[in-house]
């Protein structure tokens, strides 16, 4: 295999990493106030979540464009600030990343903290456990399951990702080039050889990825119900 | 030892308005129909319900004043919830040793084997919740509670979501935690049977509002609550066994009025048991029977009678010993014996149920 498609694999993988952690930190505050908080505003957010579902990508790599480009918007401030503009950088895939896979770490998080329910908290609060404290050893062993299905979902989509990265990291070999536009790029040039290994690699990536969530799944027996 | 409220929630359609000092001891039953807001009170007491106004001190805790709230994980409660309430992450011993270790070691009153063998877990600890039957789980909910040595136990109609078998297996050790004295309890139920077997006061709620308060067998024996004509009009009394009869099959239990038969049972003598007298199985006489099939004969003192809902009967409250009786009988009869408020008399029992043996019903 060709170095580039070893660094475009490189890249992708270093980016699905980065975005799933990122994206698990952002989202369990995020899932935990959507799941039960009380405020009006709770129906505003979960749609604005859930929105990168629907909305092409191309469509959202067109809009950070215009926000993170040197020319334009944020892009402009940061450089201002001696910053380095994030379009056409991995810190721009980073972004992306972020907002598009943003739905796959909120639901699973939010559905998963909403089966805890409201009376194992209690039943822990009576049992002298401090809110924080119950957060950390009932709402999150019992969302085990949520849990690790938003990590696997948010790696697998970030590594599917085509519209989104090609928009705002502009296809750039060795820094922007993730393993799907390299792929891309290969069938583009007719050279079918590299886009067959390149696919067949990420497929059995996303299946082992998968078949690592259902299995790990049914051991999991724990899910937010009391008995 | 008292547990002082002062509790207002409003909520749509729903007003709870409590006020009411209860002695921190034994079992205090919160009875009341559905919808009387027992549960809401006794989540008030654990601090588990926001928006309510008022205070709650215990022995001189302050739980909750105007000024302050001390949140559901800071006040010294255990509570059993009505349904399930194990968490399913841990096993039996995870679940137990979840409250446990949230209690500094010197505050601890009851250890985690003394627990295990009051509530008899031993043979459970490995296993997980979900493999438990419905009255092994309410009996580690209860061990679980009674781990964080709390100084009120509160219970939701702990009994509520089992069959009859599994209540039969709970009834005795919520008696010898009762009967051990070591924590008061606060126990809603519905039932009021199930009250009678083991409460030692009643709060009685109506529509979010307190109708009486006091022992069990005061209110019991009070002809303006709803609570005679609820059971028939029994009357329940605390006895101790003093002997078994193995001619006749008998076991006698001395009441603070005197000493009654009942069929032989298998408590030790010396045991605390309670016994419970239907007010139809009392009759009356000026005289102290003789020559009759009647056993059970007391010394009795006429209170007061009041009208039935049938025309034909009256009530009969007396006095045996130092407790109160319910006796039923037809207005024919207390008008030919005259009956009076302090007349001296006899009470034939036809029959008395000791409430140990069976389930509660």
């Amino acid at each position: 295999m060709a170095g580039a498609d070893l660094t475009a694999i490189w890249i992708s993988l270093r980016l699905a990493c980065t975005t799933t952690l990122l994206l698990l930190l952002l989202c369990l505050p995020l899932a935990w106030w959507l799941a039960t908080g009380a405020s009006r505003w709770r129906v505003v957010i979960d749609a604005l979540v859930s929105l990168p579902l629907v909305l092409p990508p191309t469509v959202l790599g067109f809009y950070l464009l215009l926000l993170l480009s040197p020319r334009s918007g944020l892009g402009a401030a940061l450089r201002g600030l001696g910053l380095p503009a994030p379009a056409f950088t991995f810190t721009g895939l980073v972004i992306g990343s972020l907002l598009y896979s943003l739905p796959f770490a909120v639901q699973p998080l939010r559905d998963a903290f909403q089966g805890v329910g409201v009376r194992a908290l209690e039943v822990a609060a009576t049992l002298r456990a401090s809110p924080w404290n119950r957060f950390l050893t009932v709402a999150m062993p019992l969302s085990a399951r949520g849990l690790l299905t938003a990590a696997v979902l948010c790696f697998a989509h970030t590594l599917g990702e085509f519209g989104v990265v090609l928009m705002i990291g502009g296809n750039i070999p060795g820094r922007t080039e993730t393993a799907s536009i390299a792929l891309f790029n290969h069938a583009e040039a007719l050279d079918y050889g590299a886009a067959y290994r390149l696919s067949l690699i990420l497929l059995a990536v996303c299946f082992a990825l998968l078949l690592l969530v259902y299995g790990t799944n049914r051991r999991l027996r724990a899910t937010g119900v009391l008995v | 030892m008292t547990l002082a409220l002062s509790q207002t929630l409003v909520r749509p359609g729903f007003t709870l308005d409590v006020t009411a000092e209860l002695p921190a001891q034994g079992i205090t039953g919160l009875f009341g129909r559905s919808g009387s807001g027992k549960t809401t009170l006794l989540r008030c007491i654990a601090g588990l319900e926001s928006g309510v106004r008022g205070q709650v001190t215990l022995n001189g805790t302050i739980w909750q004043d105007p000024q302050h709230f001390v949140p559901a994980h800071r006040r010294a409660i255990g509570y059993v919830f009505q349904e399930s309430s194990l968490f399913t992450h841990l096993d039996v011993r995870g679940n137990l040793e979840y409250g446990l270790k949230r209690v500094a070691p010197q505050q601890r009153r009851l250890g985690f084997d003394e627990a295990v063998a009051l509530l008899d877990l031993s043979p459970l600890l490995r296993q997980r919740a979900p493999q438990l039957s419905g009255g092994e789980r309410q009996r580690v909910a209860i061990a679980r509670a009674l781990l964080t040595s709390p100084q009120l136990l509160l219970m939701d109609e702990p009994l509520s979501s089992l069959d009859q078998r599994s209540k039969a297996e709970i009834l005795p050790h919520l008696k010898r935690l009762r009967d051990s004295a070591a924590i008061p309890i606060i126990y809603v139920s519905h039932v009021l049977g199930e009250l009678m077997r083991l409460a030692d006061q009643l709060l009685l709620l109506e529509v979010g509002r307190v109708r009486a308060a006091g022992p069990l067998q005061q209110l019991l024996a009070r002809s303006d609550l709803p609570l005679g004509a609820m059971q028939d009009g029994g009357s329940v009394f605390d006895a101790v066994v003093q002997e078994h009869d193995p001619i006749y099959h008998l076991t006698y239990v001395l009441i603070s009025g005197g000493r009654l038969a009942v069929e032989h049972q298998s408590a030790s003598v010396g045991e605390r048991v309670r016994v419970r007298i239907d007010a139809r199985d009392v009759s009356l006489a000026l005289t102290r029977p003789e020559r009759t099939s009647i056993i059970n004969i007391l010394a009795a003192r006429v209170l007061q009678l009041s009208d039935e809902a049938d025309p034909a009967q009256v009530l009969v409250r007396l006095e045996v010993g130092s407790e109160p009786l319910l006796a039923r009988i037809t207005r024919r009869s207390a008008a030919e014996l005259a009956l009076a408020p302090g007349m001296a008399l006899f009470a034939q029992v036809k029959a008395v149920a000791l409430m140990e043996s069976s389930a509660a019903g």
